[in-house]
């Protein structure tokens, strides 16, 4: 090359331009990198394109209601108060079916997890309490704990229980063996093994576990209010779906989303506390 | 306290692992047992430890544990096992709080030992923030935290990078010049055993048997990596091993 052999400086010359070509980089990607615009923009996108579709007219009125109705519809539910008679109901019952279900199917999956008696004896009967549609068991509930907020109780906390309870057995049997020796070599007591080292070791998988809980328990509430329930936000759908109301029917759909991603954000908050020694 | 070991054998399912193992552990001395891998020291370890029972023989403490001793037999792990939600005192923190120790009291051993393996810096460090070596070191500390009679140690320096290596078998040393404490160290390195052991075992292949037991006179704050004397006995040692390696490198593992 021309310049190679103009050149005369301390640098020693590049001889030829293909022999030295930097090294192309191809370890990108697979990463995926956290961005909180990217969520809230496509919910903004999609609302606005419904709302555009059924003021231009190509969206049927019949098939969607229009976004900035059940906005009104929701702040009309808010003003009148009405807003708060039927959450309160609805989080109380989700709060008290989901912790009795969600306690006993920790306590029963770490059983499981530690004893051999405990897991011969009660995974086939979670196998077969897993698969059954809980909702189809509302009418027995009624049967069993009255049409009042029993029969709510127990749909919400047999639906949390079976997923906390494989979640949890799976996580104990994850739990460092090696850390359960420790504990027993420096003379620790069994009830000091299970709450130092098995508890916190299983905690990740729990908090996954319970993850996945609290979404069936919102499906359920719904389902459980839609039977005998005077509020609740489940009755306020069922009665705006029997009216073919629309506005009111998505503003309580709405307010279950919102539920869901309220949750699930306390839930990340809940990790991050009790997971910190965790990278 | 002084630890023998009777006549001890094992046998994992058809798989004869150790047999008719006869050792004895003085008190203040550091034994060392080396051997190919896969002779059952590991196991041999535990078998002392009582983590393990063998199907065969016994294993006798002779005398009584100092009664300050809250754990007399006391293990060192190769991985640290470390728990990792718990910060580096948390750590020491957990094999006492089982003791019924006044809170002043148990601070203070805690204190003590971090300050004896040089972590008190770190003491609200979690184990994730720390390099290999000074997660041994908690684990070291921990040890010492129980006071043990005979403290033993599986291959407690095999996770860690040369230099470490070094550095915390000085600390060993340090440790052990100050106080001398009874230990039982298995490692199938030959360098590690030359430096610690006062005396060293030499396991045969599976089924490992005692092989030869050598004395190393040598004061262990005398000895140095290269001093000529410690590579002839290593040398020794390679010798009894190299054919036993070879042959158990060449073994099925489930054989």
């Amino acid at each position: 090359m021309a310049d190679a052999t103009d050149s005369h400086g301390s640098k020693p010359p590049r001889t030829d331009a293909a022999a030295s070509r930097e090294i192309r980089f191809r370890g990108g990607g697979f990463r995926p990198q956290s961005n909180r615009w990217a969520g809230i923009a496509v919910f903004i996108v999609l609302i606005a394109l419904v709302e555009i579709g059924l003021r231009q007219g190509w969206i049927s009125a019949l098939t969607l209601p229009r976004p900035s109705a059940v906005g009104a519809t929701l702040w009309q539910l808010w003003e009148s108060g009405n807003l708060t008679r039927h959450l309160f109901p609805s989080l109380s019952r989700l709060a008290v079916g989901g912790a009795m279900g969600a306690l006993a199917g920790i306590a029963i999956g770490v059983a499981i997890g530690l004893f051999g008696l405990a897991r011969a004896g009660l995974v086939p009967l979670v196998a077969a309490i897993f698969p059954i549609p809980k909702i189809a068991l509302l009418p027995l509930f009624v049967i069993w704990f009255g049409i009042g907020e029993g029969s709510k109780y127990a749909l919400i906390a047999l639906g949390t229980f079976t997923p906390t309870v494989v979640a949890t057995f799976g996580a104990v049997d994850n739990v460092d063996r090696t850390l359960i020796r420790m504990g027993q070599s420096f003379g620790l007591t069994w009830w000091s093994i299970v709450r130092k080292i098995v508890l916190p070791g299983a905690m990740p998988g729990i908090l996954s576990g319970l993850r996945v809980s609290l979404a069936i328990a919102i499906i359920l509430l719904v389902a459980a209010e839609m039977l005998g329930a005077q509020a609740g936000i489940g009755a306020y759908i069922l009665e705006a779906g029997s009216l073919y109301d629309l506005d009111r029917l998505f503003a309580g759909v709405v307010i279950l989303s919102a539920l869901g991603v309220t949750l699930s954000w306390a839930m990340g908050l809940l990790e991050k506390r009790v997971l910190r020694w965790r990278a | 306290m002084d630890l023998a070991v009777e006549g001890l054998g094992h046998r994992y399912g058809g798989t004869e692992v150790l047999r008719d193992i006869s050792l004895e552990i003085p008190a203040g001395r550091i034994l060392c047992v080396v051997g190919p891998s896969g002779c059952g020291k590991s196991t041999l370890l535990r078998m002392i430890g009582g983590l393990e029972r063998p199907s065969a023989g016994r294993v006798v403490q002779i005398g009584e544990a100092p009664a300050t001793s809250l754990n007399p037999l006391t293990f060192v792990f190769q991985d640290f096992a470390l728990l990792p939600w718990r910060s580096v005192a948390g750590n020491v923190s957990l094999v006492l709080e089982d003791n019924a120790l006044p809170r002043a009291r148990r601070d203070a051993i805690i204190a003590d030992v971090l300050a004896r393996t040089r972590l008190s810096d770190f003491a609200h460090a979690l184990p994730r923030q720390l390099s290999g070596g000074m997660k041994q070191r908690v684990a070291i500390a921990r040890a010492l935290a129980v006071d043990p009679a005979v403290l033993l140690m599986d291959e407690p320096l095999s996770a860690l990078d040369a230099q470490t290596r070094e550095l915390l078998m000085e600390d060993l040393i340090g440790l052990w010049s100050r106080t001398p404490f009874t230990a039982i160290y298995v490692t199938h390195n030959l360098a590690e055993a030359v430096r610690l052991g006062h005396r060293i075992a030499v396991l045969s292949r599976r089924p490992g048997q005692v092989r030869e037991v050598v004395e190393i006179d040598m004061p262990l704050a005398d000895r140095q990596a290269g001093d000529p004397e410690l590579e002839a006995v290593q040398a020794r040692l390679w010798d009894l091993m190299r054919d036993e390696a070879r042959a158990a490198d060449a073994e099925l593992l489930d054989g």
